[in-house]
């Protein structure tokens, strides 16, 4: 594990490859990206065991990770990225024609890391639990995990993946939850309320542990060390982490408006203004 | 003219039962998924032999896509089993993205197609998941005619690399197809050549085409039957060369006119080589409550429609 300042640096990098690569191409969604930086910086710098030089789908013996709310490419593409898996320059065709990086990931162009395509919501949780049943049958103790919108918990799928994962014994899983309260439309609140989400999840059987801080990168690795320990347990893992949309960028915090809205020059400078170049920008 | 004869009718999802059951015994890569429906898919077989490789997932079929295609990461091969409605229908967008916009080596084997389900009604009896699985990019798309070809379908799918749509049925019949027949996809079957006419039918129409074959036959009309399991890819150059011979055509098949069978034949000629067809299909209605043989009649998927059509495009040579 790389030390907490370390990876403070390559999270402001991350943020700042978000607000470029949307800004170049006019689209994209920075808001969760933002929001989501530090626990993907963290998940591929030291929580999971990986091989980013030599990708290959089954990813055997080595942990896998899905992002369900695919529309958050920019922070997955600029993590991947930054750990080895294609050159830092690619980000560059973000979303242009003839690209690998898709507006949402997919793997239709052999992006390495990336083993499944999504962007339409919901379907993320199904296919982690099968990767993980994929495990258990290959007597492989590696670990899936997945990401998931808050928002995206209105789809029904996910219910239906949430009782079977608990109902199976699904236990070498962990999945997280970005808890902003925030979706296109407004505040997830009044949009379609998910009313107690701990309870719920607990109520269909999971193991669920709360992330209070998810832009703090201590409590980020010190929530999915917590979220660890249950594996193996009997029960499917969920890690509810309340973020920020927009967080490492004011101007971006406090608003769903940010959530598809790609920023202008001046608002781009305004926000590198805030993003200190660490590793040297694509 | 070879002149088919069966010594039993059964149906075609037992062929599939049969077919995952030898594959649970060949192909320690095969897994399986089921919707709450394993004795109507006929999947008992295979879950009592490999209890670890089964995977019961309940009322939830967009879930069990998703399975799938996560199974596939590590190295499986998941056969998913429901009814046709719900492998296609009720879980179109998960196919699209998970499976095969993914190219996820899923198969999808749905029982219970078109009207022949019978008796439970229109909300079951799909006539449209031809055309949805056809559309999306590379997923093969696969109807066989009875038990055996439905076995032996089974079985090859395993060693096809990518998404696979399996459609078959309830109800019995004629098992005609030789048990040892090698099942080479996307290659159609030559069950009788003829000068006059092309019969292209597909699943349970393909009996009734070698009927009709036998009918116009006798009423001095030379038809050509061809069986075509593997909608997509399509078989282009047996369908070409047949034609080429006969100058018209009638394609057969228990579901929609749009979006079916016939529409890829109807493609495939316009481009090549226009050429006078008719389709014998549902012309654009739901089905109902029946019993198979009163709804195939009702809805003109009779041996007497695909004579009736044939005798219609000959005049339009």
């Amino acid at each position: 594990m790389a030390d907490i300042q370390q990876l403070q640096k390559l999270s402001t990098q991350v943020r700042r490859d978000i607000v470029r690569m949307v800004h170049a191409v006019s689209s994209g969604h920075p808001g969760g990206s933002l929001g989501c930086t530090d626990f993907l910086v963290a998940l591929y710098n030291g929580v999971m065991t990986h091989n980013p030089k030599n990708f290959t789908m089954d990813g055997k013996n080595e942990d896998l990770f899905f992002l369900s709310n695919g529309h958050i490419s920019p922070v997955y593409y600029s993590v991947l990225a930054r750990c080895g898996y294609f050159p830092v320059e690619e980000l560059k065709t973000f979303r242009r024609l003839n690209t690998r990086l898709q507006g949402h990931p997919t793997t239709h162009d052999h992006l390495p890391g990336v083993r499944i395509a999504s962007g339409s919501l919901g379907q993320g949780m199904s296919v982690a639990i099968g990767a993980a049943l994929a495990k258990k049958l290959n007597k492989d103790n590696s670990i899936i995990y997945s990401l998931h919108g808050d928002g995206e918990l209105q789809e029904g799928q996910i219910w239906e993946a949430a009782l079977y994962a608990s109902a199976n014994k699904v236990d070498n899983y962990i999945a997280t939850i970005d808890y902003n309260g925030r979706q296109i439309d407004g505040d997830v609140e009044n949009v379609l309320s998910l009313g107690n989400l701990k309870a719920k999840f607990e109520a269909f059987g999971w193991q669920v542990i709360e992330t209070e801080k998810g832009n703090d990168m201590a409590s980020v690795i010190e929530g999915l060390a917590k979220a660890k320990t249950f594996i193996g347990k009997g029960k499917p893992i969920m890690n509810i982490m309340k973020t920020e949309m927009g967080a490492g960028v004011d101007f971006m915090m406090g608003t769903h408006k940010w959530h598809g809205s790609a920023p202008n020059d001046e608002q781009l400078s305004k926000a590198l203004g805030q993003l200190e170049e660490t590793l040297g920008d694509y | 003219m070879k002149k088919y004869t069966y010594t039993e009718k059964k149906d075609t999802r037992s062929g599939f039962g049969a077919g995952l059951q030898q594959l649970g015994q060949t192909n320690p890569n095969v897994v399986a998924l089921c919707a709450d429906l394993i004795g109507s898919l006929k999947m008992d077989a295979f879950k009592a032999e490999n209890p670890e490789r089964f995977f019961q997932v309940g009322i939830a079929e967009a879930n069990m896509i998703g399975i799938a295609a996560g199974l596939t990461i590590g190295g499986k091969i998941p056969f998913t089993g429901t009814f046709a409605n719900f492998s296609t229908g009720r879980v179109y967008d998960q196919i699209r993205q998970s499976v095969a916009y993914s190219g996820k080596n899923v198969k999808i084997c749905a029982s219970h197609a078109g009207l022949t389900l019978g008796e439970d009604g229109a909300t079951h009896q799909i006539l449209e998941d031809i055309g949805l699985m056809k559309m999306l990019p590379h997923m093969c798309v696969i109807n066989p005619c009875d038990y055996n070809q439905t076995k032996a379908a089974t079985i090859a799918i395993a060693d096809y690399e990518g998404p696979v749509y399996l459609r078959f049925g309830r109800p019995t019949v004629p098992n005609f197809t030789p048990a040892d027949q090698k099942f080479e996809i996307g290659k159609a079957v030559m069950l009788n050549e003829g000068t006059d006419v092309t019969i292209i039918a597909t699943g349970h129409m393909t009996w009734k085409a070698i009927e009709a074959g036998e009918k116009l036959a006798e009423m001095g009309i030379s038809a050509e039957v061809i069986n075509i399991h593997t909608i997509k890819p399509l078989d282009n150059e047996a369908i070409l060369k047949s034609i080429a011979k006969t100058k018209c055509v009638v394609t057969a098949e228990e579901h929609q006119m749009n979006g079916g069978l016939g529409d890829s034949v109807a493609q495939l000629l316009s481009r090549h080589t226009p050429t006078p067809q008719e389709f014998v299909a549902v012309d654009d209605s739901f089905g109902e409550s029946g019993t198979p043989d009163e709804l195939m009649t009702k809805y003109k998927l009779d041996t007497i429609d695909i004579i009736n059509a044939v005798n219609k495009v000959i005049k339009r040579k």
